[in-house]
């Protein structure tokens, strides 16, 4: 199941409708790459809300979704973790080190707007 | 009936499965043949005992067919996967009415002595033959009581249970001050469950009010350790994935040293001394003070 | 039956299903799919095959869940340091022992270089 990626203006949003297997999660990671040197985007906002496990696996690729991303010079902010994902995350003792995250997708565009007034 | 005598019988059960079997299977036809008089007997029996007042004498006998259906099915089948479904769901219905666990127990062992006495009558004529069914019902009818009494008590505990974690909830608001801006007051003694509620509510609060800062104020708590430390860590982290800034107020200094030396990593708690500095702390967070600031100013040119 | 990424996704699934019937919490729930989530990864990244059980179990009052995940794999020769958090072979984070064992109320690791690991883990309804 390919992940949609909606382009609006400069940000691209990637909205998870699903359970992801392995090779989606890497497909997105390809995908979101290869489109934000397409588009020259300043960021891309990955919305999880759906996802109801973020295992280890889930979080190595999220962080090397947003290594990608700063290659290119844009940021990724992950939006939607639910309360009962982050309590898990945390027991297992997963961080997504210093990738930026969102209640939900207004606030993470409303943070993303901050950020390029601010610079 | 001495102990010596019960095992005696219920050795000879084991000894012979297929006998068993078919004493069984006599019985259950027994039953079910004089199904409409020995149910009513027994709902005359428990009203008699005064039993389930809480219902009305149609609901008593309707639950009591149900029982009764259940029980021939148990000594037929010899599983209770059925009664003890039955007994959950009929547990969690009559329990709200204020039905208590004698009166359950009561009336399934009014039921097994409905069933011996009618089982007495029928083979009064043959001793021997009444202790072989008596063989074969006994250790039934005792798992089928054993059943339906423990589903009971299960059921009750489970109900206090969640009654329990709602008085706890309640104990700990997570209140909303301002828009975005949630406050966590935590007074007394944290043990693990408590913390991990505290940290669940707090979570499903971020999510609920939308805060973008949280005040956890711990000044109400007696003892600091390396434990509710860490509990505090992770709720700080939890609390990022969701977005959301954590301050911690009522840390004092001394402790944060102490955990620090213990080897605790304070360092992504954003710890101030009391509960107004964090308050301001958050405002200026939230961009607050920059808008009165802004407001402040206009008033002057205004005026 | 582990052999893919699908798989685990459906292992967890399975797991989900079960600790919702069973009447834990939704995040009870969630904690135990991803520790499903974490030993079935265990198996298709190191054994390349393996199975995961999953399975209701009762001790007395109380009632819980069941996995048990079983691999003919390499084995794990120290388990004393596999246990121990942060441990990697190299594979990324490889957190997936400990942190499944924190996520759980009991957790067992038995394994034998060359014949493959067992872990056992059970949690209880709160």
């Amino acid at each position: 199941m390919r992940v949609p990626i909606l382009k609006q203006g400069d940000y691209l949003i990637a909205s998870i409708q699903s359970a992801l297997s392995d090779e989606d999660l890497l497909q997105l990671r390809d995908d979101l790459a290869e489109q934000v040197g397409r588009y020259r985007s300043k960021a891309a906002i990955v919305d999880v809300t759906v996802l109801d496990v973020m295992d280890s696996f889930a979080v190595r690729t999220v962080r090397a979704i947003a290594h990608m991303i700063r290659l290119r010079g844009a940021e990724t902010v992950i939006v939607g973790i639910q309360p009962e994902v982050a309590f898990s995350m945390v027991q297992l003792g997963l961080t997504l080190g210093d990738v930026a995250t969102a209640l939900d997708l207004e606030e993470g565009l409303a943070y993303l707007n901050q950020q390029s007034r601010e610079s | 009936m001495d102990h010596a005598a019960l095992s005696e019988r219920t050795k000879e059960a084991q000894d012979h499965p297929e006998a068993t079997l078919m004493l069984l299977r006599e019985l259950v036809a027994h039953l079910r043949q004089n199904r409409t008089q020995l149910r009513e007997e027994w709902a005359r029996r428990i009203t008699e005992a005064q039993l389930l007042t809480a219902m009305t004498r149609e609901e008593i006998f309707i639950e009591a067919t149900s029982v009764y259906d259940n029980y021939i099915e148990v000594l037929e089948t010899g599983s209770v996967e059925a009664l003890q479904a039955y007994a959950r769901n009929l547990s969690e219905r009559i329990i709200p009415r204020g039905v208590e666990t004698h009166e359950v127990v009561g009336i399934v062992l009014l039921l097994r002595d409905v069933l011996a006495r009618s089982l007495f009558a029928k083979y009064q004529t043959d001793f021997a033959k009444l202790n072989r069914i008596l063989d074969a019902y006994e250790p039934a009818a005792n798992r089928i009581a054993n059943t339906v009494a423990v589903g009971f008590v299960q059921e009750r505990e489970r109900i206090i249970r969640q009654q329990q974690e709602a008085i706890r909830e309640l104990s700990t608001p997570v209140l909303q001050v301002r828009e975005r801006l949630l406050i966590l007051p935590i007074i007394g003694v944290i043990d693990p469950q408590r913390a991990r509620q505290l940290t669940e509510q707090l979570l499903r609060g971020i999510r609920t009010n939308r805060a973008k800062v949280v005040v956890i104020d711990i000044t109400g708590v007696p003892s600091v350790d390396a434990t509710v430390a860490n509990h505090l860590v992770q709720t700080v982290d939890a609390s990022r994935l969701m977005g959301a800034n954590v301050i911690v107020t009522g840390l004092s200094s001394e402790i944060a040293q102490t955990l620090v030396t213990i080897g605790v990593d304070l360092s992504k708690i954003n710890a101030i001394g009391d509960l107004q500095g964090g308050i301001e702390e958050a405002e200026r967070l939230l961009g607050y003070k920059v808008l009165m600031a802004l407001e402040a100013q206009n008033q002057k040119n205004v005026g | 039956m582990i052999t893919s990424g699908v798989d685990i996704v459906i292992a967890r699934q399975e797991g989900r299903q079960l600790a919702l019937k069973l009447g834990f919490s939704d995040v009870d729930q969630i904690v135990i799919a991803t520790a499903i989530s974490e030993v079935a990864r265990n198996i298709v990244e190191y054994a390349k095959e393996g199975e995961i059980h999953i399975s209701r179990v009762v001790n007395g009052s109380k009632k819980g869940i069941q996995i048990v995940a079983v691999d003919r794999g390499p084995g794990i020769s120290d388990l004393a340091q596999a246990m121990q958090v942060g441990y990697t072979t190299g594979r990324g984070l490889g957190l997936g022992l400990p942190g499944a064992k924190r996520l759980m109320d009991e957790f067992d690791v038995q394994s034998t270089v060359g014949r493959g690991t067992r872990v056992t883990m059970r949690k209880w309804v709160s």
